[in-house]
């Protein structure tokens, strides 16, 4: 190294020193901190004390452990593929040439903009079982279909049809609804990953649909063998990053039903470490959940990338 | 040039990083009054009215003296914010906590024991209602003072009863007495031949009631309303959490008919209607709250509920009564009593002005101002005569006998106790909708709580002569 690359060194170095420090002080320190604390028993307040792999160990044990595990992924499960697939017929929808686009494009991406305290409220709303606007709704329409079903009926029959009467389900307050209910919440946040797959849409060569167009290609065969292939990159990257926040979902379950939901059918995997740490003062066991759960996302992420690395294309290979 | 670059940076980033440091861990402001008196920074939970009652006391003590200025500071989720202060070392001098709180920061080591203080003070459990006293407690050592004290009560809408052919003026004396006045309170809209009506529950034919397919439109009362003390309804049928020792005793037959109880009201009026009759009330502070909405007839809450009752409903006829038992001969009077506490966070550096200031609240005369100004009652023994007049709620005389029943239990004082309240809320609704039964889901509740607490017991066991020790001093 010449004394020239030298000095450009430290003047890089100098340059970012500030967010080298931070980084050092306010992330590596505590992530470090935590993978001593996930083997101690830790309060916080009293000195932590090394009790092994025993925090590992009781997570086996602990029911509640599982039970937030299993909740977590049938939330991913379901509302990131749910997500990802609409969020792309939403963006291929947008990338049409209509009237009004711009305006198309702000009111999906609107509603990730809103402050997640509040969307917990309105949804706390939306879904209440007696006032709730979705059951509102769901009746009107059920209603109506009665009053049709009925004009149908007097053709064939003499009889006054008997149209049941459904109970809607009282969706947070009854524990096989409260996860659809959830899950219905996050298709909310789209926009992002809309304006994402909008940017990609805009990529793909318009030669391709040409050619396409004069082989006499329909509509779903080009999407499925131009416009998906060509995104894939950032299918794929949608696809990680669904996977990272369906894993850490906190903020609206959490606001929604301010704990764990009835009989923990909300009690998420996030929530739970919450609770560990500044609810039950078991920072130890929080750190050792914590660790978990980055080995799970790890595991998942890697997964993803195997499974995926036929079928992503990237135009520089 | 660049070397004197490069310098610049290093000495601006140490700079930032030093005073982030600094701001964070050292005090950054004098802890002196200009005039030289000792600043003592004093948390609580109040904001509204029953902050103002306590600044006045506050403001009373700094007029009181020149050598302590006390700070009153409102913090919202008080508990988790001293618990994190006093883990980085910058706690308040005074911490306004719960009694429910105290075993848990206890145990951690996060407040002092006044023991030492109180005996120098002349102040001893003579001076208080002793179930305050003993709230306060732990171990065998005293963690804190009481600032404002509370009892539950069953609380009743008077117009409602008479509606329903029901004096006015008598309460039920017992549960199953509770229990059939409930269902002439209880009013549901039921389909009758196409037609829609509204019937008292009493009114409803074998075959209706049995069918259950009507909608509320009133309760008599709901056990899960408004939920908070779930976990005790045992207390009223003669049971205990736990032995006072090691034994989580949540599965005991008191506790398990206390949930049968609970359950029967699903059973009786149907899961799906108690539901979607809970889905329309609203928060406990507002004027939908299902009491002052005069939706519900009865409701179990502390000696607070008159704030809220003059607040939402300033027209509505109440009543306050001692909630009856299921053996009202056996075990009479029973409540659920606590407390706000006053207590010195560890690390507090002015522990002894902390205290001048605690006990200055806990002499007569300013501890019936505040209770007054808070609609309270006083914890302390004595209680001057005219404090009954004075008082603005007209059955706070109830509360206060109350707190002085051999029956006014608490919380256990056990340092899990979140994660108990936690497992007997699962508990409560796996029996309420029925996934459960009431035995099974006390079962579970109780080995986990053990499972939790034998855990926690472990390790008090390795660090209790240490701990008693540094206690002690």
């Amino acid at each position: 190294m010449t004394r020239g690359e030298f000095r450009t060194l430290m003047t890089g170095l100098a340059f970012t020193s500030p967010w080298i420090l931070g980084f050092l002080i306010f992330t590596l320190y505590p992530v470090a901190a935590s993978i001593y604390y996930s083997f101690c028993d830790y309060d916080v307040l009293s000195r932590p004390v090394w009790i092994g792999t025993l925090n590992y160990h009781d997570m086996l044990t602990d029911a509640v452990f599982w039970k937030s595990l299993k909740n977590t992924f049938y939330y991913a499960l379901v509302s990131l593929p749910l997500g990802l697939i609409l969020s792309l017929l939403v963006a291929v929808l947008l990338n049409n040439s209509v009237v009004g686009r711009p305006a198309f494009r702000t009111f999906f991406f609107l509603p990730s903009l809103v402050p997640a305290v509040a969307l917990a409220m309105l949804w706390l709303w939306i879904f209440n079982g007696e006032f709730g606007i979705l059951n509102y709704a769901m009746n009107w329409a059920w209603t109506k279909i009665g009053v049709f079903a009925a004009w149908v009926s007097a053709f064939f029959s003499d009889a006054p049809l008997h149209w049941p009467k459904p109970h809607f389900p009282n969706w947070l307050a009854e524990e096989q609804w409260v996860m659809p209910a959830i899950i219905m919440t996050s298709l909310w946040g789209i926009g992002g990953t809309v304006v994402i797959y909008l940017a990609a849409l805009q990529d793909v060569p318009r030669e391709l649909y040409e050619s396409a167009d004069i082989d006499g290609a329909s509509t779903w065969t080009k999407l499925r063998h131009i416009t998906v292939p060509m995104i894939s990159p950032v299918i794929y990257f949608n696809l990680i990053m669904g996977i990272i926040g369906a894993l850490q979902v906190f903020s609206g379950p959490f606001i929604m039903f301010g704990g764990s939901g009835p009989n923990r059918s909300a009690l998420f995997y996030a929530i739970y470490i919450y609770q560990n740490a500044f609810e039950y003062n078991q920072m130890g066991y929080a750190c050792a959940m914590a660790w978990v759960l980055f080995l799970i996302i790890l595991a998942l992420t890697w997964l993803a990338t195997r499974a995926t690395r036929k079928h992503v294309y990237y135009a520089g290979e | 040039m660049k070397i004197r670059l490069f310098l610049v940076f290093v000495c601006l980033s140490a700079a930032g990083i030093g005073i982030a440091f600094v701001g964070g861990c050292a005090p950054t402001k004098s802890d002196k009054t200009a005039d030289g008196r000792t600043i003592v920074t004093y948390w609580e939970k109040w904001t509204g009215f029953e902050g103002d009652a306590m600044q006045a006391i506050v403001d009373d003590f700094n007029k009181s003296q020149d050598r302590i200025f006390v700070e009153r500071l409102p913090v919202s989720s008080i508990d988790r914010k001293i618990m994190l202060a006093t883990a980085g070392g910058d706690p308040p001098d005074i911490a306004g906590l719960w009694s429910w709180a105290i075993a848990n920061y206890a145990e951690k080591g996060a407040i002092t024991p006044l023991n030492k203080m109180l005996a120098e003070a002349g102040i001893s459990k003579t001076n208080y209602i002793p179930v305050f006293w003993d709230l306060c407690s732990y171990r065998g050592f005293t963690w804190a003072l009481p600032s404002t004290p509370a009892t539950m009560a069953l609380h009743w809408n008077k117009k409602m009863f008479r509606e329903a052919g029901l004096d006015p003026d008598v309460p039920p004396k017992s549960l199953d007495e509770l229990d059939a006045m409930a269902e002439k309170l209880t009013v549901v809209q039921i389909d009758r031949k196409g037609k829609k009506a509204r019937v008292r529950y009493t009114d409803l034919t074998p075959e209706e009631k049995e069918a259950r397919d009507f909608s509320i439109v009133q309760l008599g009362i709901s056990p899960a309303e408004p939920g908070w003390y779930n976990q005790m309804w045992g207390y009223w049928f003669g049971g205990r959490l736990w032995d006072s020792d090691r034994k989580i005793t949540a599965n005991s037959p008191e506790n398990a008919a206390a949930l049968d109880w609970f359950v029967s009201y699903p059973r009786k009026y149907g899961l799906r209607n108690m539901q979607t009759f809970g889905a329309t009330f609203g928060n406990f502070s507002s004027p939908q709250n299902p009491f002052l909405a005069g939706r519900i007839a009865m409701v179990i809450q502390g000696v607070w509920m008159y704030n809220f009752i003059s607040k939402y409903s300033p027209g509505m006829e109440w009543g306050a009564a001692p909630f009856p038992s299921k053996d009202p001969a056996k075990t009479p009077n029973v409540t659920i009593a606590e407390c706000d506490v006053m207590a010195i966070p560890k690390g507090a550096r002015h522990p002894k002005e902390a205290f001048e200031f605690i006990r200055y609240v806990n002499s007569q005369a300013p501890m019936e101002k505040l209770c007054i100004g808070q609609r309270k009652f006083s914890p302390l023994a004595i209680c001057s005569p005219d404090f009954v007049q004075k008082h603005p709620n007209p059955f706070i005389e109830v509360f206060s006998d109350l707190a002085r029943s051999e029956n006014a239990l608490y919380v256990p004082q056990i340092s899990i106790w979140n994660e108990y309240v936690e497992e007997m809320n699962v508990a409560y609704d796996r029996a309420n909708i029925g996934a459960k039964t009431p035995r099974d889901a006390l079962t579970i509740a109780e080995e986990r709580v053990q499972w939790k607490f034998d855990r926690i017991m472990r390790r008090w066991d390795k660090v209790k002569e240490e701990r008693i020790k540094e206690w002690s001093q």
